[in-house]
């Protein structure tokens, strides 16, 4: 693997066609069924013990600062790593994998004075997905696979002072966020990325910057990828860390013909479920979840097993709550196999329009 | 209406949902958080008192406000900054955070600083088609991407719509454009069709209400999805002062735009009757008016307005407080300004207390000390205390003779003011407004008058052993006067604070050209009447030296940051500069001859005819009431103020009219002339061989961005080597012949309220007719605008072709060119309008200036420049560089 550079790139009429297509089959198959998402790459990642030089092999040998725990490196460094789990997920019956880019913007990378490989993190990783995904499509045509661009976060909020005798100050603001996003959300669809997921919001005006970007890019590239965002609830007062409550979240995200909007991460499964309510009734989109396998222990490890975990699933798939279930912390692809079971049986939520 | 369309309802954000539907009934829109209308929020703004402006926002949420509208358009503020700080503070509020934000801007670029702002679903307030298709494309788009909802005020690139017609027009057009190309969601489109007064006793008024009522109804079931919201507090302006007719009004017409689809608005919930708790009969009349249901329902309504006032009672004069004690009665008149029965109040004080004298040291100075704390905690207003000035100095000129009866000069003053308008300059106004509230706290005041020589002033000081100077002054040479005044005291040793105020005074200047000079004792810049008191009781107080050295070391900060930004601006040889001019094609089509050629004068021009030329706002900033005309009037804190002011004014204005107080004469030259080099030649006749007067113009040297010309006026005229053949124009004009024996008789009578209302209409007038002259030379005389027909507000922010830039303002800073100017109109003769030796412009109520015709004219601030062309202008002109150099000191970089 070679550092890219992306402004050597370009989309093809072909990968335009692709996107196109895609899209369109995305959109058909979400009327069909429910749509299986992958679980955590975190826990995933663990499981193998990496040391520091994991991190650093080939790109990264002399660089100043500890790269332990900057799992998206992982897509340059141990790309087999990665690929490896990918196809896990997708041997468990996943029909859309995240890629590894969950930090993969030039403010999460900063930390790491990694601003110039945000490119090469993007690209790769959802090249590399791409590459599993067509492999199981092939084997299996009847189930083709998907790779969704995994857009975080970041590590600073635009609508949140970081200095508590400041609460005008902003660490970031939107026009970073906007700049970072665009090069993020290029680097993802160059790559080979189907769908953008732009997750785990806590910050609606980082989404909001995500979304602007996200627009902006599309009409320069004169393509439009599927949007999926799911936001995050902090805790049991249902709002998100900016103190939104779900309902005002996704009114504050459908300004965007997204595919879907949904909740992920902090939360167990039956936690979810109430906040899931609302964006079923309230949402003119189709409706994702993919919560943690409970809430963390005391040694911050996620331990529903799968079976506990698909039984409170079980009930959003009873109540038809939603279109797209996985999971997000502490989820294996055990935990997916036994959701990926149960999206057989049961039918998608019935998006509901002009509510 | 939505549902039949199947279309969802308007759903905005905060941290929590507001869901614009029929259940919603009607959305009321906080405007509080409004710089533009509430004087307190600019206030906290621009002192950054961002709790207590927070506090506002929160004020109303809990008041029931479920959208909050923030607008930080104000010149003196940063918009962007000053938005974005709000926004940001907002969002830490999860009590004001909870609902929507309405970002409102007429300036673009601070709508989108908001838009960065904002998590939730927000509204922009507003954009229009007033600047074309494209604009408002390209601006509906941006909010789209920033997921927001947004007003769309019923305007076009021909104006706002002001019938029904026209608004459904707008509407429809906007709409169709918003849905089809910018594929904005229907529901998120919210008109403001424009709520225009109605009983303004104009008869094309008549059916604003109704026409509101009509194009709302047409809205709603023509343009699936979309709302309607206003301004409601516009339709009573007619009866601005008339709260019970007012509040009678706004409920009747939200009643009548809610039952028409109308689903939002800014309401003012204090100001907002009940409808079924208004008066039957009063009812009748107000929504005969909105509904225009007879021909005489204007005066039907006005008639019935006279009999309420207040909570709706029969209006008669209140008396009441004329029943309490004699000090009460005297401390009422002095507050509320009251002077009709204050010499027999006086007199029964003066009968009770053993010495006259007592009664000014007790009942009176309590009743200024009243006036002096309500003023001093913002809720007096300059006007209302200069009204009480004229009270109270009726009430000691009644004692005077009795105390001098007594032989018995003692006084108490808290100190002792000279004040004086220096040498060369004749501007009093503000100086006359120090001296009445600097009496009225207390203070001995000396007015020395204007023109008064730093001799006069020095010699005075000592004669009369006063505590502080206080030296005032409008046009640019009184800042070198005034440095002459400060080293002069310093020669004659004297040991008294200095004070510095006026237009062109500031703070820097005062830092960096006065304090240096007088080292003796402090010098201060004082901002504003309203800042003297607090100064003068800083200088003289026990706590003198704490507030010395203060502002000692804010000086010295400004004199370092001044010479620090100094060596940052880049300016460019004359020559560079010039090579940097607007270069105008010139083309043939673009020069008008003038179809009156030479000079004209005005003997007497109808006064009357200038009244509606007036621009109010300045006359309002001169009693330190900001904010724009005729909105001030509607003011939640000086509204009050501001419209006994004008109605005060406006009472003035017509005996000043009808009895012809004042003269209003001028004269006007219109001149073959070219450009040759910076000078402009203006000739004799066509033939162009005789040069009558060189106009020589000073150009920016500031080295400027890309693309940004180095402007000087001779870039408007033709220059001579185009063989184009180009005019140009001049004119002065004045309407102060008469006012001095009026303002003697109103000081005569202790009337400096009347004196000081004289003197700023007469100025008012003279911009007036400089206004109209101009516009009657654009029409008639020069002719190049036959055709032009705009309102007084479009000639206030001049719209039209042509600029009229006066000597002395920034556009050509050099005074010395009126010289050239009057002898070229033989003004002084013509017009009566001399030039001191400061070449200032005496009767003050005077407007001298050019004209320049071209369509690419315009108005400019030369900013500094340097020696080299000082040099420049001094050989040109035959004079000294010393001479050129003490003219043009405040512009020497």
């Amino acid at each position: 693997m070679d550092k890219i550079d992306i402004t050597q790139l370009s989309l093809s009429t072909k990968d335009k066609e692709r996107i196109k297509t895609t899209n369109a089959l995305i959109g058909r198959l979400l009327e069909e069924r429910l749509l299986v998402l992958d679980g955590a790459m975190g826990t995933m990642i663990q499981r193998h013990k990496l040391t520091e030089d994991d991190f650093r092999k080939n790109w990264f040998e002399n660089h100043e600062a500890s790269l332990k725990g900057n799992n998206d490196l992982l897509s340059l460094t141990r790309p087999d790593i990665i690929k490896e789990i990918h196809s896990q997920y997708f041997e468990a019956g996943a029909d859309i994998c995240e890629t590894n880019t969950f930090s993969g913007t030039t403010i999460a990378q900063a930390d790491y004075h990694l601003e110039d490989f945000v490119d090469d993190i993007n690209y790769y990783s959802a090249n590399l997905a791409r590459e599993i995904a067509d492999e199981f499509t092939a084997k299996e045509p009847g189930k083709p696979r998907f790779v969704a661009g995994s857009i975080g976060p970041t590590n600073r909020t635009a609508s949140i002072s970081p200095d508590v005798n400041d609460p005008g100050y902003r660490a970031i603001t939107f026009d970073e966020l906007v700049v970072a996003y665009k090069q993020q959300a290029l680097g993802l669809i160059y790559g080979g990325a189907d769908l953008l997921l732009v997750e785990t919001v806590f910050d609606t005006l980082n989404a909001k910057a995500a979304l602007y970007a996200i627009d902006v890019v599309y009409e320069e590239l004169g393509v439009e990828l599927p949007i999926m965002v799911s936001g995050t609830i902090t805790d049991a007062s249902g709002r998100t860390l900016t103190g939104q409550t779900t309902e005002s979240f996704l009114i504050s995200m459908s300004h965007m013909p997204l595919i879907s909007i949904g909740l992920n991460c902090a939360l167990g499964a039956s936690d979810l479920r109430q906040y899931l309510q609302v964006l079923d009734k309230k949402a003119p989109f189709y409706v994702s979840a993919h919560p943690n396998a409970g809430l963390p222990n005391e040694f911050g490890a996620y331990d529903e097993t799968p079976e506990i975990m698909g039984e409170q699933i079980k009930e959003y798939l009873e109540e038809g709550l939603v279109n797209i279930i996985g999971g997000c912390c502490g989820t294996t692809p055990e935990h997916i196999k036994v959701i990926a079971d149960l999206a057989k049986v049961y039918n998608p939520r019935t998006r509901k329009e002009n509510v | 209406m939505s549902n039949l369309h199947n279309l969802p309802p308007l759903k905005l954000s905060g941290l929590e949902p507001l869901i614009v539907n029929e259940a919603a009934n009607f959305i009321n829109i906080g405007e509080r958080t409004n710089v533009t209308g509430s004087r307190k929020f600019l206030r906290l703004i621009q002192e950054e008192n961002y709790e207590e402006a927070l506090s506002v926002a929160l004020e109303q949420v809990e008041g029931g406000a479920q959208i909050i509208d923030v607008n930080m358009d104000e010149g003196m503020l940063d918009g962007v900054e000053a938005m974005t700080k709000f926004l940001n503070l907002i969002a830490s509020e999860p009590d004001i955070a909870r609902v929507p934000i309405m970002v409102d801007s007429s300036k673009w670029e601070i709508i989108v600083a908001g838009l960065k702002c904002i998590q939730g679903k927000g509204v922009v307030n507003s954009i229009s088609l007033k600047e074309g298709e494209e604009n408002f494309i390209y601006q509906a788009k941006t909010i789209k991407r920033f997921g927001a909802a947004v007003i769309v005020m019923a305007f076009d690139e021909n104006g706002q719509a002001d019938s029904y017609e026209r608004r459904v027009e707008i509407c429809k057009r906007s709409y169709d454009i918003l849905v089809e190309k910018v594929k904005f969601p229907p529901q998120d489109i919210i008109f403001d069709p424009n709520i225009f007064p109605v009983a303004t006793g104009m008869e094309e008024h008549n059916n604003n209400a109704l026409d509101f009522f009509r194009a709302t109804k047409w809205i709603r079931e023509n343009l699936p999805g979309a709302h309607v919201s206003g301004g409601v507090s516009n339709v009573s302006f007619s009866f601005r002062g008339n709260n019970s007719v007012r509040e009678a009004m706004h409920s009747a017409f939200l009643y009548h735009g809610i039952q028409h689809g109308m689903d939002m608005g800014i309401v003012n919930p204090s100001m907002l009757e009940v409808y079924d708790d208004i008066d039957k009969e009063l009812l009748t009349y107000v929504e005969d008016v909105l509904l225009n249901r007879r021909p005489d329902a204007t005066e039907r309504l006005l008639d019935f307005a006279e009999t309420v006032k207040g909570d709706g009672k029969k209006k008669e004069k209140d008396l009441s407080w004329r029943e309490t004690t004699v000090e009460k009665r005297l401390e009422h008149a002095l507050v509320k300004g009251i002077v009709e029965f204050i010499e027999e109040d006086t007199e029964e004080c003066r009968q009770k207390f053993d010495r006259p004298i007592q009664v000014i040291e007790g009942p009176l100075m309590d009743g200024m000390n009243v006036v002096g704390d309500l003023f001093g905690s913002g809720k007096m207003f300059l006007p209302q205390v200069v009204k009480s000035a004229r009270v109270m100095k009726k009430a000691v000129a009644y004692l005077l003779p009795y105390i001098e009866a007594e032989k018995d000069g003692v006084q108490s003053a808290a100190g002792k003011v000279l004040m004086a308008t220096v040498k060369g300059d004749v501007h009093d106004i503000g100086k006359n407004i120090v001296g009445v509230v600097l009496g009225c706290n207390n203070y001995d005041v000396i007015d020395l008058g204007v023109m008064v020589s730093a001799e006069k002033i020095i010699e005075t000081a000592i004669k009369e052993n006063v505590d502080v100077i206080g030296l005032s002054g409008l046009i640019t040479p009184s800042l070198d006067e005034m440095v002459t005044v400060a080293k002069e005291m310093q020669r004659a040793d004297l040991k008294i604070p200095l004070m510095i105020g006026g237009a062109t005074t500031s703070r820097v200047h005062t830092a960096v050209k006065i304090e240096e000079n007088y080292q003796n004792d402090q010098t201060v810049h004082v901002l504003d009447a309203s800042r003297s008191v607090t100064v003068v009781e800083s200088l003289l107080g026990q706590r003198k030296a704490d507030y010395v050295a203060n502002v000692k070391a804010e000086y010295k900060k400004l004199r370092d940051h001044h010479a620090k930004n100094r060596g940052r601006k880049t300016y460019l040889p004359l020559t560079q500069a010039q090579a940097n001019k607007m270069n105008i094609s010139w083309k043939a089509e673009d020069v008008y001859t003038p179809k009156q050629l030479g000079v004209h004068h005005f003997e007497d021009y109808s006064l009357e005819e200038l009244v509606d030329f007036i621009d109010w706002t300045p006359f309002f900033q001169t009693w330190e009431l900001a904010g724009p005309f005729p909105r001030i009037l509607e003011d939640e804190i000086v509204g009050e103020a501001a419209t006994k002011l004008y109605e005060d004014a406006r009472a003035m204005l017509k005996q000043i009219v009808d009895e012809k107080w004042l003269q209003a004469k001028a004269v006007f030259g219109l001149f073959p002339a070219n450009t040759v080099g910076d000078d402009i030649e203006i000739y004799k006749d066509e033939t162009r061989s005789e040069v009558l007067a060189v106009q020589h113009t000073l150009r920016q040297q500031l080295k400027k961005s890309a693309n940004a010309d180095n402007l000087a006026l001779s870039d408007f005229v033709a220059p001579k080597e185009s063989g184009l053949e180009d005019y140009i124009g001049a004119f002065v004009v004045t309407t102060g012949i008469g006012i001095d024996e009026r303002v003697k008789a109103f000081e005569a009578d202790h009337d400096d309220y009347n004196s000081i209302m004289l003197k700023a209409l007469a100025d008012r007038l003279a911009e007036a007719f400089a206004e109209k002259l101009h516009q009657d030379v654009r029409r008639e005389h020069w002719g190049y605008a036959a055709n032009e027909s705009l309102d007084n507000e479009a000639l206030i922010k001049e719209k039209y072709q042509g600029i009229r830039p006066a000597p002395g303002y920034p556009a050509c800073p050099d005074h010395t060119e009126k010289e050239t100017l009057f002898e070229l109109l033989n003004a002084t003769e013509l017009t009566g309008v001399s030039l001191t030796e400061s070449l200032a412009m005496l009767p003050t109520a005077s407007v001298s200036g050019w004209y320049f015709a071209h369509p690419q004219a315009k108005y400019f601030g030369v900013g500094k420049i340097t020696e080299e062309q000082v040099q420049s202008i001094a050989d040109r002109k035959g004079k000294s560089f010393e001479e050129m150099e003490k003219w043009l000191r405040p512009n020497l970089s």
